[in-house]
Parts: structure tokens; sequence; C-alpha cells
């Protein structure tokens, strides 16, 4: 359906902000599905409560035509269900943007001139669409429909994603569905006298292209990866994880299990690992400081072993459904004693699968623990992205049995420092059995305390890791490779950091940035890459520390001694905004930060209860 | 799988690895020695013996068969060997460890295990004490010993081992006592031969640090060794636990065992029924085909 009225757009950010039983991810669910069918890249961020149910809830959806790089910062289109939703999210919404509110429940401002408010009594024309009853259900499907209508969606292809949708709930289920999201289609938003359309896209993708969530992309890039066994332990916000490959593992004829506690997921999965698997453990907050001391049986074992955290806000039970990369440290350094292990972090939605996939041929490889570092954010916002190639991206890692001859030591003190175990079921030719074990090995496997060994031995652990760095390509910078700043991340402040570069340079600024996939080992060349910048700063969503660096920061700055490394921190909770990075890089460029002028601290809505 | 080597019929010595570092006398020796005596009489391919332990002066165990073996973290061999058994199940998994790892820091390993019925048999070395560590109160410690944790003796009172396993659910339940050897085999024979979660308590004298603690069911020392009456019903659960209520030093031999699915099977047969109704297609047509739904 054109209308003769529609601007074309480019981007929009729209939010919808109610209770979290009003379905409204579901709606932005259906509108990021519909994106990724139409070549629209699409981002969305939500914040729910940390209880069960109830409570305010919003899902923001950013469509655009070419790469969305963050959640936006600002809202075009607000819509609230209900007074608390208007009064908590209108400041987030842009100066000339359009609020779309329940007249039913919403009484705005009438006095002010700063946006357009646009009334629908979307609880009654649901009612009238569709009974009474059905008015909790419906209203998310009427605006889904106002919404469809608003930007000249495919309504044909929305109804035929709801068909496909409810389609095991009942015919009943469906016409409400349909007849709620018709009467939202066909509702005259007359007061709003101007209809959005998106540009097309001017390169179609080659293959098709998906919208999932970060931790769907991780559970998928494992199974890929060839992962056959799993363990776990519920919590937010990993769970999600182990629900899949819980139940999508026996298809491939995998096994994935609830264990009873954090460290009995891990020692299973040790146990798998070393029965001639990689196994697959994860968790998110307090579990992975209960994993640290198996953690450290597989550096010192030896074992192919990936483990995912899911970071959320800390210390302790912190913040359970908020965002931090607080736990770079642990990561990189949890279990006593000097225990090498390798850490990678995903920068995206799509990144996930990818970098799940290396993690478990990087933990083939190399013999050792590899720990991959997502966070909240990734964990629950849907991007769209193009559909892996399953011809590259499949392997089968089976385990093998292949007999051992007289010269197999199981930790053969190699040039790359890089040895296999032999998994049970190994005939060993002759005749001689080895133990896997914690104790201080020699390359043999026998118990052995001598000095001289567990020096040759700490160094082997130490030494595969450096060979590692040694394969690692430097880090791309994004935009020129010399300038006046460099802004500096890892995991998922990517797209808000791409996003702050190239606000500044269309500003007339010099900056550039540079993303960190390798936490441990780091990838070689970022000194030379810090050479090229005046200022250099690290963002991360972590505390500044007791020194005045976050996690990554001082890491680089044990590394390198470069006193250039300044910190962009921040601890609410909630991702980076674009404005919030660039507003603590120009302070700190003038020098008002160190005039102690106050930073503005927060964001616009929690998500803990 | 690849081609296996071939091997000859093998006997104690092929199995023998390292010299125990236990002390002499230590009730350990006579358990090991059953062990190779139990492998050697059932030919179980050499590769496929796996042996797992904790930490604790019995978790040495691996160390002294010379079959695949590891020495993993205290209290955790259980999880451990769970990840083995249900990804590997042409492997005998067995796991070996003290009252410290069983009862104290691995007590909750025990009782999950049990109730989901893993395949594996779990030798219990109990001799009341922490010995590798030099004698501190250990969780089946009786009231009143005196030990380095303990000076003027216990207070706390002690795990009861027969209760716990069957109430938490452990399909084969077993005791025995390391001085007698033709039992500790029948038990761990029998052990062997169950479909499921199979554990022994076995006390094994400390001779450094409870020297005596099992005497009074040692006929050698004039005590007496009590084994469950003929008539005792192992199906019987209230019957298994009212045996497990005698007084020190109570009964020997099978208290419990029945048969339940074990978790072996439940995940199998999820992969069964998982690969049946998604056909005989390719990992990557599967994941062609789920990734369509997320388009």
């Amino acid at each position: 359906m054109k209308n003769d009225s529609a601007r074309t757009i480019t981007d929009a950010v729209i939010r919808f902000a109610g209770n979290s039983q009003d379905g409204i991810q579901a709606i932005g669910g259906f509108l990021a599905r519909l994106a990724g069918r139409t070549d629209k890249d699409v981002m969305t961020y939500m914040t729910i409560p940390a209880t069960i149910s109830g409570g305010p809830s919003i899902y923001q959806v950013r469509l655009g035509t070419g790469e969305v790089l963050s959640a936006g910062d600002d809202v075009d289109f607000l819509v609230a269900f209900y007074q608390h939703s208007y009064e908590n999210h209108i400041a987030t919404l842009r100066d000339g943007g359009v609020l779309i509110y329940d007249s039913d429940t919403v009484k705005p401002d009438p006095d002010q001139k700063r946006y357009r408010a646009v009334g629908v009594p979307i609880s009654s024309l649901t009612v009238e669409a569709i009974g009474g009853t059905g008015k909790d259900k419906g209203k998310n499907m009427f605006v889904l429909g106002l919404v469809a209508r608003l930007f000249e969606l495919d309504d044909a292809k929305l109804e035929g994603m709801l068909n496909a949708y409810y389609k095991g709930k009942g015919d009943d289920v469906i016409r409400k569905v349909v007849g709620a999201f018709h009467a939202g289609f066909a509702y005259n938003l007359g007061q709003l006298d101007e209809h959005f359309e998106f540009k097309p896209s001017d390169k179609p993708p080659a293959r098709a292209r998906v919208v999932m969530d970060g931790n769907q992309a991780i559970a998928y890039g494992a199974i890929a990866a060839g992962v056959r066994f799993g363990a776990g332990y519920p919590i937010t916000p990993w769970s999600s994880i182990m629900e899949i490959l819980r139940s999508e593992l026996p298809k491939y004829g995998g096994t994935f299990v609830q264990a009873e506690d954090e460290l009995a997921a891990i020692a299973m999965a040790c146990g798998a690992s070393y029965a001639g698997h990689v196994a697959l453990t994860g968790t998110s907050g307090p579990g992975i400081s209960l994993k640290s001391e198996a953690l450290g049986w597989a550096v010192m074992a030896e074992m192919p072993l990936v483990i995912i955290d899911v970071q959320r806000g800390g210390p302790s039970t912190g913040l359970p459904t908020n965002v931090e990369q607080s736990d770079l440290n642990i990561a990189c350094f949890t279990a006593h004693g000097d225990a090498p292990r390798i850490v990678v972090a995903p920068a995206n939605v799509e990144d996930c699968f990818y970098t799940t996939f290396e993690a478990v041929n990087l933990a083939r490889e190399y013999s050792c623990p590899v720990l991959v570092l997502t966070d909240q954010a990734i964990a629950t916002r849907v991007e769209s992205f193009e559909m892996p190639d399953f011809a590259t991206f499949t392997q089968d890692i089976a385990p093998h049995f292949d007999p051992r001859g007289p010269d197999y030591k199981p930790y053969a003190n190699t040039a790359d420092g890089i040895a296999h175990h032999a998994p049970p079921g190994t005939p060993m030719v002759d005749g001689k059995y080895p133990v896997v074990t914690g104790l201080e090995h020699d390359e043999s496997g026998h118990p052995a305390s001598r000095p001289a060994n567990h020096v040759m031995m700490v160094a082997k652990r130490r030494r595969k890791l450096q060979v590692l760095a040694e394969k690692l390509s430097p880090p791309a910078v994004y935009g020129p490779a010399e300038g006046d700043v460099l802004l500096v991340g890892w995991g998922s402040t990517q797209g808000p950091i791409r996003e702050a570069v190239e606000k500044a340079r269309a500003a007339g600024e010099s900056v550039s940035a540079m993303h960190i996939r390798y936490l441990m080992p780091l990838q070689p060349g970022i000194g030379e890459i810090m050479d090229g910048f005046h200022h250099v700063f690290v963002v991360e969503l972590n505390d500044e520390g007791l020194y005045g660096y976050g996690q990554l920061a001082a890491l680089l700055r044990s590394r390198y001694c470069n006193d250039k490394i300044r910190g962009i921190n921040k601890t609410d909770g909630l991702p980076f905004k674009v404005r919030e990075i660039l507003d603590q890089m120009h302070r700190k460029l003038t020098g008002r930060e160190a005039a102690g002028e106050p930073l503005a601290v927060g964001g616009d809505e929690g998500g803990a209860g | 799988m690849s081609a296996t080597v071939a091997t000859a019929r093998y006997t104690r010595k092929e199995l023998t690895a390292d010299h125990p570092t236990w002390c002499p006398g230590c009730g350990d020796y006579s358990i090991l020695s059953i062990y190779f005596k139990l492998m050697e009489k059932r030919q179980i391919p050499h590769e496929k013996i796996t042996s797992v332990a904790g930490i604790g002066c019995s978790s040495r165990f691996p160390y002294f068969v010379n079959a695949h073996g590891v020495h993993f973290l205290h209290g955790r061999a259980i999880p451990f060997a769970t990840g083995i058994s249900l990804s590997r199940p042409d492997l005998h998994v067995f796991v070996f460890g003290g009252d410290g790892d069983a009862f104290s820091i691995g007590g909750n390993h025990i009782d999950h295990a049990a109730r989901k019925n893993v395949k594996m048999t779990y030798v219990i070395m109990d001799n009341e004490v922490y010995g590798l560590t030099k004698k501190q109160t250990s969780p089946t410690s009786p009231m009143g010993f005196k030990s380095k944790t303990d000076p003027t003796g216990a207070v706390d009172h002690p795990i009861e081992p027969m209760k716990k396993l069957i109430a938490g659910g452990a399909t084969f339940v077993a005791r025995t006592h390391s001085h007698l050897p033709n039992h500790v085999l029948e038990m761990m024979e029998q052990a062997l031969d169950h479909d499921g979660f199979s554990v022994i308590e076995c006390l094994s004298e400390c001779t450094e640090f409870f020297p005596g603690a099992f005497d009074s069911a040692n006929p050698r020392k004039g005590g007496t060794f009590q084994l469950v009456p003929p008539d005792h019903d192992v199906t019987d659960e209230v019957a298994a636990y009212r045996l497990a209520m005698a007084p020190a030093p109570g009964y020997f031999g099978v208290f419990y065992q029945v048969q339940r699915p074990t978790k072996n099977a439940f995940e199998l047969k999820l992969i069964t029924d998982a690969q049946s109704r998604a056909g005989s297609a390719a990992v990557r047509e599967l994941l062609q085909k789920t990734f369509q739904k997320f388009s």
C-alpha cells in the first residue's frame, strides 16, 4: 500500500514502553524478523525486570537501511501503553519525535511543543476488534498493525508471519491476533498526516538474512563447530544457551546435562573433554567465580574446554538483568597459580556465532580452556545478519582413538608447547597407560614436584599462548590509522564506538577506533597502533578502578607501559549510548574532567527490579 | 572409531603401575589388589578401564593402576565421571575416593549422580579420618574422636553413609571391609554388573591416624563380621534403611539394589528419538533448516 505523503527515511528508533506481560517483546520480535526478510538491518534493545512477571518493560527496535551499529541514543517514535510508560520514557524521545499513546490510559502534557503527540484509543479499539476478554493479549498486535501502517511495512508478509507463529495455538487465537493486527493497520492516524517509508537497500545480500539474539547465535555456533557435550546450571542471562543446547543437541547426537551446581557443570565438561570431546559449559555472574578451580585444572591437565561467560552486573548477585564488562579480569586471571588460558569476546550477535566456532577450534588446537566473554546486552538483543555458509561452517570433531606408539607423551615439552592427551579408549602400544592430573607432572603425566620440572611445565603452558599470539593478526583500525584520538573497545561496545567515530569525524574531529577481539593472548600490533594517536581512550562498561583505569585499560597499561592510555567507563548497567562516549571523550580532552565537572549519571531506565 | 590394537590376556602385572605411596598396613592396598583381580578376572579391554579420583590418600588410586586414569579435584570426581559416562558408553568408569571427598566437600554430588542413576561404580574408601593432611576430623569420624582439629574429641554427629546413599536414590548400595578381600571382590563384581549408579562403602583402616577403627568388624582382631541376613530383600528400601540403623560396626553386604532406567539410557533415547524425527539429514542440512526458521 503506497501513501502519497510517505517520507523516505533510512533509520528509525522505535521504543515500545509497557509492562512485561503486554507482549511488547513480540511486537519487537516480529518487526525485527520482518526487517531481516526485507534486507534491512535491525538492532534491538530491551530491559526486563528481574522479577518473574509484571513490572515496567521496554523493547526498542532500530531499523535501518544499511548498517545499524547501536540500538540508538534517542527515540524517534515512542509508543506508551500506560501513564508510567509515558512519564518514564518521554525524556528519551528526541525533539520533533512522535509520541503514540494509548488515549484510554495516558494523559500527556497538553502544553508541550517539543514533540508530536498522537493519541490512539488502543485498549478500547482492541476490545472492539476482538472482544472483551482478549484486550490484554491483543493490544500488542493492534500496535504492530499501527506501526506497519505508519512505516508502510509489508503487511501481507507480517500477517503471514503471525499466522505461522501462532499456528499451533488454535484458530481462535489466530483470529484474535490477526483481527487486532488488522484493526491497528486500518486505523487512520489522522492526527499524524505523515507516513514513513524505508529507503530500499542498494545492495541485497548474497544469502538470506536471519534474525536472532546473541545467546541463540552462541548455541548454534557451538553446534556447528561440532560440540556434542555440554553441562550447565541455570543462571541469568546464560540460561537460554543451555536451554537451546538441551533441546537441540540430541538431534545432532549430543547431550547437554543440567548439573546440580556450577562446580559439577564444569567438572562434567572436563570429564567429557577428557573422554575425547570438546565440551562446553557456561554461566554468568557468580557462576564464573564458582568455576574457577576446575578451570585451573583444565589449564594444568591441558584439556580442550569452552566456557561461555555471559557477563552481567556484579559483584556477587549484582545486577542479574543488566550489562557490564566487569568479568575481564576474572576471565583472564581466575584460578590460583599461573594458569594461562585463551579469552575471546564477540562484538555483536553475528560474531557470537563465529567467535564460538573459533573458540572450539582454539580449544582443540591449544588444548586449554577458552573463555568466550559475551554479555547481557548481546545475549538479549536481536540483530539481523547473513545466514552463515554452512558448507564452510560445520565440522565433525568426534574423538579418535588411534593407538599411541611407545614415544607418545601426553605432556610432551614440544617447541610450541602444544601436546594432546590420549582419551580413554586409546590403546597404548607399549602397554603404559597415562594418568591425567591436576598435580604438576612430567611429560608422561607422572606427578613430579622437582623444581626444574615445574619451571619447564609452567613455561610450556605459557608458551602455547605465546605461539598463538604470534599467529594472530593485529586488530583492524576503524577510521584512519593515525590521528588525534583512538577509542579502544572490546566485546559488545563495538557498535556504539564505531557510531561515535562516525559522528565525531562528521563533526571534523580526528577520531578512530580499535576493537580487540583476543583479550588473552592480546593480538600483536596494538602498541604500534596506539603510537599513531595522541590520545588513547579505552571504552568499557566497568569501573575506572582504584587507579583510574578500567579492566582492559589496566591490562593494556601493564602490557605496553603506555601512559597515554586512559579510560572511558560507566557502571549504570546499560549499554553505552553514542553520546555518552563522545561526552566523556570531550571532557577528558578539554580538561573539564580534571577541573572536577561532574558527569551526568545514569540512563533513563533500569532493568533490575 | 579407529582400529584397536589386539591385546593379549593381561594379568595383574600389566595393570600394576607406580608403587603405592600409602603407609604400610593401609587398608587401601587391599582394595587396589582386588581391583586388579577384578579386571584380570573380567578381562575388560585394557584401554577401556577408566579410573577417576578426587583428592585424598585413597584418591591417589589411579596412579597405581596402569590404565587410563584421572586425578581430578577434591570432591568433584563424581561429576567428572558423569561427563565421561554420559559421553562414552563404551567405557567402564570407576571412581575411587575417601570419606572427605564423598561426604564432605563433594557431598552434594553423590545425591545427584544417585538420583539420576548415572552408570558408574563408586568405591568410597572410608577411614573415618583425614589422612593426607595428617589427622583432622572427617565427616564420618565418630563422636569423641580425638584429632588435630578436635583435640578434646569430635563433637559433630557423623554422616551415616548407608542412610545417605539409600536416601539419595542410589540403585546399588553395598558395604564391605578391606580386611575381608573375598567379600570386597564379591561386592565389586556385583557393582560392576549393576546397570546404574553402584556405590560401595569400604571400611579401610588408616593405621597411621586411626588404627583399630574397624577391629570390631574384623574376625582376626576378635571382632564380628556380620553379613546382611540372607532373607533381606534388597529391593525393600525400608528394610535397607533398617539395616543401616544397626549400631557400629553394622552389617556388610548388599543393602539395596533396584533396577531403574539409567540417565545414560534416558539421554540415549532423547538422541534416538530426536534423530528419528529429524531423519538422516546431515549436520549442515539440519542447521540450514533451523536457521531458515530464523529468517
